[in-house]
């Protein structure tokens, strides 16, 4: 199992006391599987995301990545996880603004120590991005952005992919495209994905669908 | 609706206290350089007016003597008495147990106008002024002439280091019984005056002046400081316009929904325009506060300065004069203006409908780089220009300004090309995010960095120019210093005696006549010396006909120093008028760095021919060891101590005043480069605000919170180097323009450069410090920035 999840929970310190965000998460997902992850704002499944992906800590619980304990992992080993193992979608794209398009999908592929431009060039080219590659984010459209977005997660070659609302800042028409194109490739890597996201059309093209209330799943 | 919007704007302050510190602190450091250098300027000027209006000089017509510096009383008689309304004068130094005082002797019975002190509202009156003797002298004169038997009046309005008193008591004093120094001219003569070279052909007459010599002369020293003081204005003027444009850009969203909201955007303008004059009155009235203990900590140091170098006496205590609190307010309210003017016009140019985007600012900075360039280019053309055209002081201080903000506009345009360049070699993906990071956030930077790049270059210019200055005075000193040991102060019978007791010793006796005069009509010494090997050997021209010696010897020819060849327009061959109908031609032109006077030397012979009944005040002694002279002396002649000085002595005085004289100077350098550190460690923090979504994402694809610290304080040490490295080459510029230029038009002399490789690097060392001393608490903040903070930038609802 590559990604193995228990008992997590996580709190939040608000004005009157710890507010609990997670109270409770078991979750499992192995390679080649994608989960949809739903819930109202403020259910906690951008915090689970982050958890998994080795951003944010939990307060009680195991995340176990490929056997190895997440949470028992200093600063420096969650930044190592973060660079070879795991990519991260976001819903605001976070380009690094002063790379071009390229350089912006070479990046975390250079960081993780598997660049290849063969598959970078097919992303670039599977992707539309042909004509933009020296491009700045600034410079591109949010689907465009999207795109590299994705190049980027997908050119380091993760084991598992993360994608928080990844089409929620983009028009139906342009969401379904970079959808489409996001599982085709994630489809062909091999990696598990696990999507957040508030959609039910996106969430029904996973495999699995879990719905987190009040810090639970349902 | 004027009051909401005032909550409104006010808001973004009480949000962003750290930028309204800096918007404070620094219009408010920029205020106090500024107006502590004015109010050092109004001081010594409020000082010279004094001695003008005391001593008279400038405001009427006078008579002074051809050549030396005193005249019977006799001829002052002479011309009363063909109807000439003249009031005497005389004048001289006094030695106290601290120094010496002027002492100047006035005729109240004759003296026009409001010259005299007594009378009016004073409660002396004229039976004592005359019989008694009374001295008037402004607090600190009067306690160190407390020891005297006259009376002592203190008043505030005499000169400083100056005491006022009957022109009878002066001469008893000064011991010139029957000397008087000049005559004052009354305005209103009779008519049909016999021409005053029939009644007194030793004198000559001298017209009222708008100023003062000693303000004229020190004018371009008070120019230099205020081109200083300017300097770092504009050092802390690029901290303000920093933080108002990133104030301006970051309210763009607010200034949006206010005008959606119905608030027209001329009552908007007005009120941003009211709360900018109100926060300038604010930081400016910090700064003139600021800069009062500014200028009393360094008054002292410009006093010694000024009487070093010009001879000047400027009061060591400061007063609250309204001329510069006020210019301090404007310049305040001025500098916030131009910073804050551009940032206005594009709020008040933005359509309604205009997207909020925070980091546009940086961006608009960069689409007008070309711009910059070639407005860097036309300025530095511009110096070229002036340098070549070699023409007055104004001009050249025109030029420094040319030269040093064309250069502060090319440095973004360099670091832009070195970063592209650096980004282009990069090896490692760190290193190409680095070099490419690093080029975005060089518009957001590049006023701090033009701050430490204008501080560098003119604390390197300065240094440059004082260390040459340095070491060609001190070279001076060795040749002008040539004798073992001088004997000075003593009365003309025990002289003669003494220089008569050595002669049968075999020393060697190198007697030194003197007489204060003006020569082409400007201030200067006449010196008589006994032309020898000594001189030959030591004495350096800066131009010279191959046997000027000889000539001076013969009695043929002056040499004079470079302030008076350039003071006057004289050069080789040219014939100077030297009194008593002697005129000589120039034979040769010496350095004598460090003298506020013109001079001219002639042959003993000839001087003697001249004034005859002139004896030597000092002569130098070669050939006997000083410690041995200086006890022989004191048995035989019954000397006191002081009067025979050693070599090492004066050369150890002569440094020790050279030192003092620069020591402004340097603590204006120092506060320059603190407040380009200042601009640093601001730009770096505000930066450090709106960082956080560009780091945000490299950190979540691996990179620890720990490296983006140390990237952000190497990007900090980088910028720092390569600024320094271009502060070089136009710090040196500006040490060129100082040194051959300015130093030539403000003080007479032209001065050889040196370099000081040494003094560089250690500078480049400490701006490094400062710029990782800046960045280090910016690079702390990132390092400890909570992961929630880095979190919160991948939220969707935020």
């Amino acid at each position: 199992m590559l990604l193995q999840v228990s008992g997590v929970t996580k709190s939040f310190a608000g004005a009157e006391g710890p507010v609990p965000v997670l109270s409770g998460v078991d979750l499992s997902l192995d390679l080649g599987q994608t989960m949809s992850l739903q819930g109202e704002s403020g259910s906690g499944k951008s915090t689970l995301l982050h958890i998994v992906g080795g951003l944010d800590t939990v307060d009680g619980g195991q995340v176990l990545f490929d056997g190895r304990d997440v949470a028992a992992l200093d600063e420096a080993g969650r930044a190592a996880l973060r660079r070879s193992d795991v990519a991260v979608i976001f819903q605001q794209f976070n380009l690094i603004p002063s790379l071009d398009v390229s350089d912006n999908i070479r990046f975390q592929a250079r960081l993780a120590g598997r660049e290849d431009a063969a598959q970078v060039a097919r992303l670039i080219e599977t992707l539309g991005l042909g004509d933009h590659r020296h491009k700045y984010p600034e410079q591109l459209s949010g689907g465009q952005q999207q795109r590299v977005a994705i190049a980027r997660a997908l050119a380091a070659r993760p084991r598992l992919i993360l994608a928080d609302e990844p089409t929620g800042n983009l028009d139906e028409t342009t969401a379904a495209e970079v959808l489409d194109q996001m599982l085709a490739l994630v489809g062909d890597t091999g990696a598990a994905l696990m999507v957040v996201t508030h959609s039910p059309a996106v969430a029904a093209r996973m495999d699995r669908q879990l719905h987190l209330r009040a810090g639970k799943l349902a | 609706m004027t009051r909401a919007v005032l909550q409104a704007l006010a808001a973004h302050w009480r949000r962003n206290p750290l930028q309204f510190f800096t918007f404070l602190a620094g219009l408010a450091l920029a205020t106090a350089l500024w107006s502590g250098v004015q109010a050092i300027n109004a001081e010594a000027r409020a000082s010279y007016d004094a001695a003008a209006a005391t001593l008279g000089e400038g405001r009427f017509d006078q008579l002074v003597p051809r050549a030396g510096d005193s005249f019977p009383q006799d001829t002052y008689v002479t011309l009363r008495r063909a109807g000439w309304q003249v009031s005497p004068v005389v004048e001289g130094s006094l030695r106290t147990d601290t120094g010496r005082v002027r002492i100047v002797g006035l005729d109240p019975l004759t003296t026009p106008g409001a010259l005299s002190p007594v009378g009016g509202a004073r409660d002396i009156d004229l039976n004592s002024f005359l019989t008694v003797g009374v001295l008037f002298a402004d607090a600190a004169t009067a306690d160190r002439l407390a020891g005297l038997p006259q009376e002592v009046v203190r008043d505030p309005s005499v000169a400083p280091d100056t005491a006022l008193t009957d022109v009878g008591v002066a001469q008893r004093l000064l011991d010139r019984q029957g000397r008087l120094s000049r005559l004052i001219v009354a305005p209103d003569q009779p008519l049909g005056l016999p021409p005053l070279d029939e009644v007194a052909p030793g004198l000559t007459r001298v017209a009222a002046q708008s100023g003062s010599d000693v303000g004229q002369l020190t004018g371009s020293f008070h120019l230099n400081l205020t081109a200083f003081g300017l300097l770092s204005f504009a050092v802390g003027i690029f901290i303000v316009h920093g933080t108002i444009g990133l104030v301006f850009e970051q309210r763009r969203g607010m200034v949006r929904t206010l005008r959606t909201l119905g608030v027209p955007l001329r009552r908007l303008i007005v009120l941003m325009t009211v709360e900018l004059l109100l926060l300038s009155l604010l930081a400016g009235g910090i700064g003139v506060v600021l800069g009062y203990f500014v200028a009393a900590l360094l008054l002292p140091d410009v006093a010694a300065t000024l009487e070093g170098l010009y001879g000047a006496q400027v009061s060591g205590g400061l007063q609250l004069r309204p001329v510069w609190w006020l210019s301090g307010l404007a310049i305040a309210v001025l500098g916030a203006g131009m910073a804050g003017a551009g940032s206005l016009w594009r709020i008040a140019r933005m359509p309604i409908l205009a997207s909020a985007r925070p980091r546009a600012w940086a961006m608009a900075a960069g689409r007008g780089r070309w711009l910059q360039g070639g407005a860097a280019v036309l300025l530095l053309a511009v110096a070229a220009g002036i340098a070549l055209a070699d023409a007055g002081l104004i001009a050249t201080f025109a030029l420094l300004g040319c030269l040093l903000i064309g250069g502060a506009l090319a440095l973004p345009l360099i670091l832009g090309a070195v970063l592209a360049l650096g980004q282009s070699r990069a090896k490692g993906v760190i290193g190409g995010w680095f070099w490419a990071d690093t080029r975005q956030q060089l518009p957001g930077l590049s006023l701090a960095l033009m701050a430490l790049l204008l501080a560098m270059a003119a604390n390197l210019g300065v240094s440059t120019m004082v260390s040459s200055f340095r070491l060609t005075f001190i070279d001076f000193l060795d040749q002008r210093l040539f004798a073992d040991t001088y004997v000075r102060g003593i009365d003309s019978e025990r002289m003669a005696g003494i220089q008569a007791f050595l002669q049968e010793r075999g020393a060697t006796v190198l007697p030194l006549l003197r007489v204060d005069s003006r020569l082409a009509g400007v201030p200067a010494e006449l010196m008589g010396a006994r032309i020898g090997p000594a001189y030959e050997d030591n004495w350096v021209f800066v131009d010279a006909r191959p046997d000027a010696w000889a000539q001076v010897a013969a009695g043929e020819a002056v040499i004079v120093n470079e302030q008076l060849a350039r003071r006057a327009g004289l050069w080789l061959d040219d014939r100077l008028d030297l009194g008593g109908g002697l005129r000589l031609p120039v034979a040769g032109v010496y350095g004598d760095y460090g003298n506020p006077l013109g001079q001219a030397v002639i042959s003993e012979a000839r001087f003697a021919g001249v004034f005859p009944d002139e004896t030597p005040r000092q002569f130098g002694v070669l050939g006997l060891d000083p410690e041995d002279l200086r006890s022989v002396l004191g048995d035989a002649f019954d000397l006191p101590p002081g009067s025979v000085v050693d070599q090492s002595s004066v050369k150890a005085f002569s440094l020790a005043v050279f030192e003092r004289t620069f020591t402004v100077t340097a603590a204006l350098n120092v506060l320059t480069l603190a407040v380009a550190g200042f601009a640093i460690l601001m730009s770096l923090l505000t930066l450090s605000a709106i960082r956080l979504p560009q780091l945000a994402p490299v950190w979540a694809m691996g990179l620890t919170r720990g490296t983006l610290a140390r990237v952000e304080l190497i990007r900090a040490l980088v910028l720092a180097a390569l600024t320094a490295l271009l502060a070089l080459p136009l710090g040196l510029a500006l040490a060129w323009v100082l040194l051959a230029m300015v130093n030539v038009q403000a003080f007479g002399w032209r001065l050889p450069m040196y370099l000081f490789p040494l003094d560089y690097a250690r500078l480049g060392l400490l701006t490094l410090l400062a710029a990782a001393l800046a960045a280090l608490w910016p690079a702390l903040r990132m390092a400890r920035t909570p992961v929630s903070q880095l979190l919160r930038v991948f939220a969707n609802e935020r």
